[in-house]
């Protein structure tokens, strides 16, 4: 379903220099697989998954989501393709703070091709346990509460892939292992596969599907450094 | 649902500053419209009021002066006329109606104008239309004391039929001015919308004859309003009296003459007209530098919406059609205070001159300023839309790791 192969991303580094922050020969993630990457701050796993939804262009490489290469996508395409296939969950949830909880996931599902379904996005937020909160603001709601709304969110497009940066970093330890819990059982009802990326032992203990992202991540075990002069900096 | 939904929780979020550009928007509207509309309502109204007469006889002076004394009953009147100059022009061949009329005196501020009894007879004011007294009413004698009194003057002087009053002399009103001779209200004409209806209408004689006027000029009038037979006499008459003559004006055609005043005065026009675009100019720019200037703080949000999948195109278009929205809701605005303004305007203009301004009317430029007012809007808006359109998402949303 997803498959990644030879992708590159650099930066110019503040020296003025360029930093290889991304170069993954080979990945590969089935149609509702769940899988966790354990990775260090700073090693370039935001980056990976933001190549992966295309919210980046890759320097090189290709990233496959049912057979259509992403990277060689224009930027319209991509997102719309993002759109329609991709949910993503921010570790800092990202709700959008001036939008009520049920706008919020409605606009999860505004931009794809199926377009708005309130009823669908009514029975997420019913699935979260927020059936209750349909017209609140999120700074009504506490932080885990918050972080559901962004599970319900980042389903409501009915995606095939689910991204999850850092989901449970803001949460303490029982809220983490609940909205943890709560993410994983919802991909799994909805059939989309998960991937997520943490540094937290705790979380990506409970994973069976567990890599390091390091070993798939060549600049990462090689460190920050010169690519060469043709690399081009992609940017969203 | 997407976009109006995006537009308005932004307008929401920002309410204030939407609140006071949507304000400045107004006020620009409601000013150019206004400024618009009195300035192509008054023209026509004042050059209409004008038909009823093809010109206007008067001592030697200011054609435009004869004009505004003898048909707006405006200003004072360039001298007299003697009566052997007014029957002389009422017994020529060309002339169809001469109607004189004596004025010198007031009743608290409003005109009282002496004529005969066939102005409000057999003379239409308009096409087709005639002066009437309200019923219960009856025009005054030729000899008698006597007044007929314009439904605006009759209103705000609390005249009614039987009522009595003393004139004032002079155009102005001076209390201390009174003449002693007693004038009963006979009728009140039912509203013309011209300047007929602020005037206090007496038999010539009346005013000729008042205590303290000249007796020597017993028998003068102030002007000769004149119907003339066919258009070729008013030439002919031009140039006989105004070429040939030196004694006497005739303002001849009356309908030109004013259109000829509002052609000076053009460039007061003008200059408001300019006042009120460098307005609308500037709210424009106030909704570029409000929506602009709140950037910084949307840039999270636009960002949130381009990695749910919104394209580059649909930032782009939300933020314009915010600016057009408060475009939009200044101009609605703009009618309210269009409305209020004409009316207040329409108001000072009656008073002043007799002269209705319709406030209900339409006008190209009530539909074609919102228009303009809204797109300018969305042009100022594109600015900061083009912003947005190159809000980067991934930098915005976090910080590469």
């Amino acid at each position: 379903m997803l498959s990644v192969a030879d992708l590159t991303k650099s930066f110019v580094s503040p020296e003025g220099g360029r930093a290889e922050i991304v170069r993954v020969g080979r990945f590969e993630l089935a149609a509702g697989e769940q899988r966790a990457l354990r990775g260090e701050s700073g090693s370039g796993k935001t980056t990976f998954l933001n190549l992966i939804a295309g919210i980046l262009a890759a320097d090189g490489g290709r990233v496959e989501l049912d057979g259509i290469d992403l990277a060689a996508l224009p930027e319209a395409k991509r997102d719309r393709l993002r759109a329609d296939k991709i949910g993503y969950i921010f570790q800092t949830f990202n709700l959008l703070q001036g939008y009520t909880v049920l706008e919020n996931v409605l606009l999860g599902m505004s931009f794809g091709p199926r377009g708005v379904d309130r009823a669908h996005a009514v029975e997420l937020l019913r699935r979260v346990g927020l059936e209750h909160r349909l017209g609140h603001f999120p700074r009504q709601l506490s932080t885990g509460q918050q972080q559901r709304v962004a599970v319900a969110r980042a389903l409501a497009n009915r995606p095939k892939l689910v991204l999850a940066d850092e989901p449970t970093g803001n949460l303490d330890r029982t809220s983490a292992r609940e909205a943890l819990a709560l993410i994983r059982e919802v991909c799994r009802e909805n059939g989309a596969a998960l991937l997520l990326v943490s540094h937290d032992d705790g979380v990506l203990a409970q994973f069976e599907g567990l890599q390091d992202f390091a070993v798939i991540n060549a600049a990462a075990r090689r460190g920050p450094g010169a690519v060469p002069a043709d690399g081009k900096e992609g940017g969203s | 649902m997407t976009l109006p939904l995006i537009i308005y929780r932004s307008l929401r979020q920002h309410a204030l500053s939407t609140l006071i550009t949507a304000g400045s928007i107004a006020l620009a509207c409601g000013l150019l419209m206004t400024v618009w509309v009195v300035k192509t309502q008054a023209q026509a109204a004042f050059i209409s009021t004008s038909t009823a007469f093809d010109a206007v006889l008067g001592a030697r002076g200011s054609k435009l002066q004869l004009v505004l004394n003898g048909i707006f009953h405006l200003e004072a009147s360039p001298g007299n006329l003697a009566a052997s100059d007014y029957e002389l022009i009422r017994k020529h061949p060309a002339v169809k109606t001469a109607i004189p009329i004596a004025v010198g005196d007031n009743l608290r501020g409003y005109r009282i104008v002496g004529t005969v009894p066939q102005l409000l007879t057999n003379v239409e004011y308009a096409p087709g239309k005639n002066y009437a007294v309200a019923p219960g009413g009856k025009v005054f004698g030729e000899a008698a004391r006597e007044a007929v009194v314009g439904s605006f003057a009759a209103e705000r002087l609390g005249l009614k039929v039987g009522s009595k009053f003393q004139p004032f002399h002079g155009l102005t009103f001076d209390e201390k001015a009174l003449h002693e001779e007693v004038f009963t209200v006979t009728g009140i004409l039912t509203p013309t919308n011209t300047p007929a209806d602020k005037v206090i209408w007496v038999p010539i004689k009346g005013v000729q004859a008042m205590s303290g006027h000249d007796p020597k000029a017993a028998n003068d009038v102030s002007a000769v309003l004149i119907q003339l037979r066919a258009a070729s006499a008013g030439v002919m008459l031009d140039l006989m009296i105004n070429k040939q003559g030196n004694r006497m004006t005739f303002a001849y055609p009356v309908g030109a003459i004013m259109a000829d005043f509002f052609g000076k005065i053009s460039w007061f026009d003008r200059v408001l007209a300019l006042v009120a675009y460098l307005v609308a100019l500037v709210a424009a720019g106030s909704v570029l530098a409000s929506i602009y200037n709140s950037m910084s703080a949307r840039q999270r949000d636009l960002a949130i919406l381009r990695a749910l999948g919104a394209r580059r195109r649909t930032i782009f278009g939300a933020v314009v059609a915010e600016a057009a929205c408060i475009g939009a809701l200044g101009a609605a605005v703009g009618f309210a205070i269009y409305f209020g303004l004409l009316t207040l305007v329409a108001g000072v203009i009656r008073a002043q001159t007799g002269v209705v301004l319709d406030v209900t009317e339409g006008h190209a430029v009530l539909w074609i300023c919102p228009l303009a007012m809204t797109a300018l809007c969305a042009l100022g808006g594109a600015v900061p839309a083009v912003k947005a359109y190159r809000t980067p998402v991934a930098e915005t949303l976090a910080p590469v790791s």
